[in-house]
């Protein structure tokens, strides 16, 4: 009950928070550069031209009323239509979404199936020579920027070995629409085109290391010093004292435990890999939103931009909300307590 | 001395941190025959819990380094035995009564499944044949030994969900659990109010009389040694310094680390004994 | 009990010839302050230290395009004949100005709102904690694009957004530092005394949030550079001739993968900048005996 209380509390917050995000967006969009319309237009449009788009867009209304039909406009799911050729955004950013939504969770993925063992490994033989290297791992992976090791991956694997794709989603002659999820590889399970899955596997499988590896030195990091604190504890002392055998109390009472700070860590950084995404979706011409984001800020759309930041403001408040549920079920002092440990 | 079920023969343990050697025990000795009460007494630092340690074969190797000596538990010498043989002693034959409830239960986990756990791997050790609805019907069997009230209800709890005498109370279910001769307990109740560790002396004092265990309490509170031991063992810098009878000792301290120790209890003046204290579930 | 701890983890010590071993045993404190010291002198000292100074300017030189490493050239030359060893020693420069502003604002400012939010609670811990909700929700990069997009692409304004964001992190250290010690009891001590809460902030809390402040510090160093380096490799930085390195790895990259030392080498000065960071605050942790903070 408690539980649930505390996820109530959390939605609350995170409504709070959103509406926080779109005073933010708000502000930078509308009051920092003047004028919008005269920014979409460019210099060589007339006076009258640039009027009338501001009559369009409401920007002759007092700024509080546009920021009443911009956060009306959310409500509904509405983002704006684009400055430059008219499509209202929210559909522009719903298409290139479920691609950006497929790679963040195949890194997610990655990250916690790489980093967590390698944490423990550390754990488990600290000070010794596997430790060390997790260690140096952890760091490289944590330190190298994400467009470079893409650049890396890509010469690797695409010029030299010649054994993955490096660019786009699907091999261009495969006809397939991803039309249930938006996600490839689910659709291709969900069609029962195995063939679709595996090359929608390997064309993912470069972006999202390279996405991947900084949160991945972030999650063997924090799964190391957990992992070494909860070792300290009394209770795996006991454990070893009545004879548990080192294999249970390893990845059994030492593992869940210190499976919380790994995932609230995966909370926080979940902004950064966003902005990872940028980079990763531009080298490896992933279709995503970020590839769209880049795309509508280097023309100064103003609403896709606001739209991209606000979804992926929404994306990470959500991501949260989702980590703050799992909290819950691995420890169940904050099922119990209703907060935070 | 050899009919002892516990014997410590001159046992000495050296740590090393930041390259440099501590002597940390210097030729210990120590008996527990069966069915005994007997009390390691001394202040933080004397060497008692490494003295624990080493006899639960709980060192950490490095940094500690047993220098010399052996402990012989029912004639057979320990520091010889293969692992696994030791293996099949620790937490079964002999067992611990953990010092802290609040921090010696995994906090992620309910007691059944804490406690079905050890007991699994204890069969597997002794090849005892037991199946799951067995070992919680033995832990709640346990958990009724130590007076709960509800053992089901405790079992199905997470730590943090039980009171902190109940959570101590857990803990020497725990020990409980293979049936063990020897109990070792750390400084029981410690961390709980007066009158709650009153009690839980009191239960563990009732248990290993009715059950003939032998109990090698382990404390710096010589208030508790008067209550549950008859033979005393005073610890001081790694050495033990005297060792007697409680009640000779009590009467007749010799060594003046002893009679320092004695006139730092606390008195006790009306009312409470520890013998007379409720035990209220 | 006994006061050797059962798993010999290093705990603090007060005693500085066990500092010394310890820092002298801790290799990556070592390497990571020594990459540190070298990265800053050769970004300092650049036009004295490096073989073609003059490269930094729109110099093209066409017969020397595209050539490889070798002992004229260390990391060879670029696509109008410039010296990639020059420029990228000149790129430092804009990496290390890139940390040392926004950290120089994100600090201070993260420090005062946090030590406040933890220290008065209340109406103050709510606004200044949602606040940096808030704007831990919007990724630094996407918010910097934003904010170029915006106004104009320059570094500065990539500067000033990256700053807006990071002092909540800082916050959220120095929040959390100053809510555990709030409760304990020297603090009660010194309120009982009649100290100030200026006093009490500054005297007594701070000087526990220093080592925390210093690792955490140390590491975001590395992380603004990362960011950094991102946002002038989408473009966004600052603008040519002027060497940078994140701008290097893109426009090398185009000559991938023939002449692959035009973006790999800047893009490898990059890591180890951003490793000489992580390094140091990675034993500076371990000396400190900080916990993990990001």
């Amino acid at each position: 009950m408690e539980f649930l209380a505390f996820l109530v509390r959390r939605v609350l917050w995170s409504l709070l928070v959103l509406v926080g995000l779109s005073i933010v967006i708000f502000a930078i969009a509308r009051i920092v550069p003047g004028d919008p319309a005269r920014m979409a237009l460019g210099p060589t449009a007339t006076a009258e031209q640039v009027a009338d788009l501001r009559a369009d867009l409401g920007l002759d209304r007092p700024i509080v009323e546009q920021y009443g039909r911009f956060i009306a406009g959310l409500a509904r799911g509405d983002l704006g239509r684009s400055l430059l050729n008219e499509r209202p955004v929210a559909s522009d950013i719903r298409d290139t979404f479920a691609a950006t939504f497929e790679l963040v969770l195949f890194t997610i993925m990655l990250a916690f199936a790489f980093g967590v063992p390698l944490g423990v490994a550390a754990a488990r033989w600290k000070d010794r020579w596997p430790d060390n290297l997790v260690r140096v791992f952890a760091i490289f992976c944590a330190v190298t920027p994400g467009f470079f090791l893409a650049l890396l991956l890509q010469i690797l694997a695409g010029y030299v070995l010649h054994i993955l794709p490096t660019t786009g989603r699907l091999p261009p002659s495969m006809d397939f629409a991803a039309d249930i999820t938006g996600l490839v590889t689910i659709d291709g399970l969900l069609r029962g085109r195995l063939d679709v899955v595996l090359e929608g596997l390997r064309y993912l499988l470069l972006p999202s290391i390279a996405l991947a590896a900084a949160t991945m030195g972030q999650i063997a990091r924090i799964t190391r010093s957990s992992m070494i604190d909860v070792a300290s504890q009394d209770y795996i002392e006991a454990s070893r004292a009545f004879g548990v055998p080192e294999r249970v109390r390893v990845f059994k009472y030492m593992l869940r435990p210190s499976f919380v700070p790994p995932l609230t860590i995966m909370g926080l950084e979940f902004a950064s890999l966003i902005g990872n995404a940028f980079v990763v979706e531009l080298v490896f011409a992933w279709p995503g939103m970020a590839a769209y984001g880049i795309r509508t800020i280097l023309q100064k759309d103003l609403n896709a931009i606001m739209g991209v930041v606000m979804v992926s403001g929404v994306f990470f408040v959500l991501v949260n909300l989702l980590i703050d549920v799992l909290v819950g079920f691995v420890d169940p002092r904050v099922r119990i307590r209703g907060r935070r440990a | 001395m050899s009919q002892a079920l516990l014997s410590v023969d001159n046992l000495s343990v050296d740590f090393s941190t930041y390259g440099q050697t501590h002597h940390v025990l210097k030729n210990v000795s120590l008996d527990v025959p069966a069915r005994s009460q007997i009390a390691l007494v001394g202040e933080s630092g004397s060497g008692k819990t490494v003295t624990m340690k080493a006899i639960m074969g709980l060192l950490r190797q490095p940094p500690a380094t047993i220098a010399g000596g052996r402990i012989f538990y029912d004639g057979r010498d320990l520091l010889t035995l293969p692992d696994k043989e030791r293996l099949k002693l620790r937490g079964t034959a002999m067992s611990m009564v953990f010092q802290d409830p609040m921090s010696s239960l995994n906090p992620v986990f309910t007691i059944a499944d804490q406690m079905t756990t050890i007991l699994k791997y204890a069969d597997r050790r002794l090849d005892r044949q037991r199946n799951g609805r067995d070992r919680l019907a033995r832990v709640h069997e346990v958990l009724t030994q130590v007076r709960m009230r509800d053992p089901e209800r405790v079992a199905r709890s997470y730590p943090i969900m039980l009171s902190g005498g109940m959570r101590q109370r857990v803990l020497i279910a725990m020990a409980l659990l293979s049936e063990p001769k020897l109990l070792i307990a750390d400084e029981p109740g410690t961390a709980l109010d007066v009158t709650t560790q009153a009690q839980i002396l009191k239960l563990l004092k009732d248990l290993v009389e009715a059950r003939g265990l032998a109990l090698l309490m382990i404390t710096h509170n010589l208030g508790v040694v008067r209550e549950t031991s008859s033979y005393v063992y005073v610890m001081n810098k790694g050495q033990v310094v005297e060792h007697r009878p409680t009640a000779e000792l009590f009467a007749a301290p010799r060594e003046d680390y002893t009679k320092a120790l004695i006139a730092a209890v606390p008195r006790l003046t009306g009312g409470t004994r520890f013998g007379t204290a409720e035990v209220a579930p | 009990m006994t006061e050797i701890p059962a798993d010999n983890s290093p705990r603090r010590l007060s005693n500085a010839y066990q500092n010394w071993y310890r820092f002298s045993r801790n290799p990556t404190a070592v390497i990571g302050a020594a990459i540190v010291v070298i990265v800053i002198l050769a970004a300092i000292l650049a036009p004295w230290i490096t073989p073609y100074p003059e490269h930094v300017g729109a110099v093209v030189n066409f017969r020397a395009r595209h050539l490889p490493p070798s002992a004229e050239y260390w990391f060879g030359t670029d696509n109008v004949g410039r010296d990639i060893f020059t420029r990228t020693i000149f790129g430092l420069r804009i990496s290390l100005l890139l940390a040392l502003v926004v950290l120089g604002t994100a600090v201070p400012v993260g420090t005062v709102l946090g030590l406040l939010a933890g220290y008065f609670g209340g109406w103050v811990e709510i606004v200044i904690m949602r606040i940096t909700d808030i704007a831990l929700a919007i990724p630094p990069l996407v918010m910097a694009l934003a904010v170029a997009a915006v106004l104009s692409p320059d570094l500065i304004n990539s500067m000033l957004a990256i700053a807006a964001l990071w002092w909540t992190w800082h916050t959220r250290l120095i929040y959390s530092i100053t809510r555990q010690i709030r409760t304990q009891e020297f603090i009660e001590a010194a309120e009982t005394l009649g100290a100030s809460k200026f006093h009490i902030l500054i005297r007594e809390i701070l000087p526990n949030c220093v080592s925390a402040l210093a690792v955490k510090t140390s590491l975001d160093c590395g992380f603004v550079i990362l960011v950094g380096a991102s946002l002038s490799f989408l473009g966004l930085g600052i603008q040519p001739p002027t060497p940078d390195l994140g701008t290097m790895v893109a426009s090398g990259s185009a000559f991938l993968p023939d002449s692959w030392w035009e973006s790999v080498l800047p893009g490898c000065a990059i890591l180890v900048v951003a490793l000489g960071f992580n390094l140091l605050g990675d034993g500076l942790r371990d000396l400190f005996d900080v916990q993990e903070v990001r």
